[in-house]
């Protein structure tokens, strides 16, 4: 009888939590694929037709859309890679006893609503604000420059906003190598980039790894940077699916396009594990 | 460390006077960059800090026309943003209950217990971590209207104990894992039953990191857009009522409650680290 109660004590701290994650997260994604396959319209209700066309049409709609979003995403996880990794590999090896502080303030900004912060970036970025004006009152840009609208702005709020979360994994992973190691490197005449190239680097990739993760998904589908800092020519695959189901209510296209977003994502990690999979297979197989 | 500098081979300490000078070169620029973007992160806040004391002639705060406290004392003068702030505190305050609860059990089984399933169930915790909110949110909305099932504050709670309790299980999953099994056992020696050993020994060892799945849980529903912005038909929480504001002009007030949820927000992360320090020092 206690054997029982112990080996079912798991399931029944689990159950109650898990059920809520299969109702409310698993069962909604079969329900979007479901919706994405029929037809009709929200007075009449819909039925499910196998209805594959919505598909066709809605990636020939907005594939431009789809493929800027990507892109976008792309832009921003390469630029705060190069940003991160000289923050966090400075912080993991010379923030002494510092390195607290120096993340607390990284992580600072998450203190402010994520909309409230965007729409500050706008006030700063507006022709009359206070950075652009006073460079074009000394003559450093032309009076007819502008940057929200742009795609430089909403990149840079992309980056912006997702930044913390590349600088920490890659923190992380550069804070667990151990010293000694650089320094036997060093020991066998490595010079310092030659350590750094082939020691540090390849120690913390699977940090730059789970940040990249970690932003390219979020930045990818934002819609919050790319509505407020941009203009219709940003628009973003998120903007397109969030006007699709809440103003428009064309439940079906706005299913099928989220579904395409999930199923690229799905694979984009996919592949990017792969590649890094088998990469690190050889490194192993080399030694 | 000070070992291995000592046996050094002789020969390249002929260099070290001329590499040493370089790496502090390139440390102290590491140091200014790391600090350039420390300050580009938190210049928005301070924008917004700033423009919580601004006195704007129009509509628009957009520019500086001068310094008021007035905006403090009118902080509750706008009735659907004061309710629009309440409802994301109850929100949040009862998702936060409800997840840290199922996100405790959870995370308390994956860490002591092996189990049919545990695979499975740490897959679906990674995807719900990993997935844009863009598409939970999306996808909740199409099960709702799937169900014919009315949206507001319940489609909310529900969404946003979907998404916290993941993390509360994870955090209090690695607390789990550092648990010393042995006082477990001295307990049940000393003739505690299970029951007793939990809430005796146990419960209070993985207390902190409850704890720390509270802040967090808390932190996220009361921050939240996206999902809620799919899951929220007519109400309007907090972000909801900036977002919509955000084309007719922000109020000041806006500002000034954004500030004082930042200083409540810093106030009680330093509380907590320094609580952590000084029970460590303890230790």
């Amino acid at each position: 009888m206690n054997t029982l109660k112990r080996r079912l004590a798991p399931y029944f701290l689990v159950l109650p939590g898990g059920l809520w994650l299969v109702l409310f997260f698993a069962v909604p994604m079969i329900a979007m694929l479901s919706l994405s396959l029929q037809q009709g319209d929200i007075v009449n209700g819909y039925s499910l037709t196998w209805h594959f066309q919505t598909y066709l049409d809605a990636i020939n709609d907005y594939h431009v859309q789809l493929i800027r979003s990507l892109i976008y995403g792309l832009i921003s996880t390469i630029i705060m890679i190069v940003l991160a990794f000289p923050i966090a590999y400075w912080i993991a090896f010379r923030g002494g006893k510092n390195k607290n502080t120096y993340l607390f303030l990284l992580l600072l900004p998450f203190f402010v609503s994520f909309v409230l912060r965007t729409i500050s970036w706008g006030l700063i970025l507006t022709d009359n604000g206070p950075v652009l004006e006073p460079l074009k009152k000394i003559g450093l840009l032309p009076e007819s420059y502008h940057l929200l609208g742009t795609a430089t702005a909403v990149i840079g709020g992309l980056v912006y906003n997702y930044l913390p979360f590349m600088v920490l994994p890659i923190y992380v992973a550069v804070e667990r190598i151990d010293p000694r190691v650089v320094e036997a490197a060093r020991d066998l005449y490595a010079n310092p980039a030659l350590a750094f190239r082939k020691v540090i680097l390849p120690l913390s990739m699977p940090g730059v790894f789970a940040g990249a993760l970690m932003t390219f998904v979020p930045t990818s589908t934002d819609y919050v940077n790319s509505s407020v800092l941009g203009s219709s020519s940003t628009t973003m695959i998120g903007q397109v699916i969030q006007a699709q189901y809440l103003t428009n209510s064309d439940y079906p296209t706005a299913s099928a396009l989220s579904f395409v977003l999930m199923a690229v994502m799905l694979v984009g990690i996919f592949i990017y594990a792969r590649v890094l999979g088998t990469e690190d297979v050889m490194e192993v197989a080399a030694r | 460390m000070s070992q291995a500098t000592l046996s050094r081979p002789a020969a390249p300490t002929g260099h070290t006077p001329a590499r040493r000078t370089r790496r502090i070169g390139g440390n102290s620029l590491l140091h200014i960059f790391t600090w350039v973007v420390i300050a580009w992160l938190l210049l928005p806040i301070f924008v917004m800090i700033v423009f919580g004391f601004n006195n704007p002639k129009g509509r628009y705060n957009q520019t500086w026309d001068g310094f008021t406290f007035k905006w403090y004392g009118k902080l509750f003068e706008i009735s659907d943003l004061t309710s629009a702030l309440i409802t994301s505190l109850v929100i949040a305050v009862v998702a936060t209950i409800v997840s840290t609860a199922l996100g405790t059990g959870i995370g308390y089984a994956l860490g002591r217990y092996r189990f049919r399933g545990s695979g499975t169930l740490n897959l679906i915790m990674f995807a719900t971590i990993s997935s844009p909110e863009l598409v939970m949110g999306a996808s909740l909305l199409s099960l709702f209207v799937s169900l014919g099932v009315g949206l507001g504050s319940v489609t909310i709670t529900i969404a946003h104990i979907m998404f916290s309790l993941s993390f509360v299980a994870i955090v209090v999953r690695a607390r789990v894992l550092t648990l010393d099994r042995s006082i477990e056992e001295a307990a049940a020696d000393l003739g505690a039953t299970p029951w007793t050993t939990f809430w005796k020994v146990t419960f209070p060892i993985i207390l902190p990191a409850v704890f720390a799945g509270v802040l967090l849980a808390f932190a996220l529903s009361i921050d939240d857009f996206v999902v809620t912005n799919f899951t929220a038909g007519t109400t309007v929480t907090f972000p909801l009522w900036i977002w919509g504001a955000t084309r007719v002009g922000l109020p000041p007030q806006v500002n000034v409650m954004g500030t004082l949820i930042f200083a409540f927000g810093v106030l009680v992360a330093l509380a907590m680290t320094l609580g952590s320090r000084r029970r460590s020092k303890r230790a």
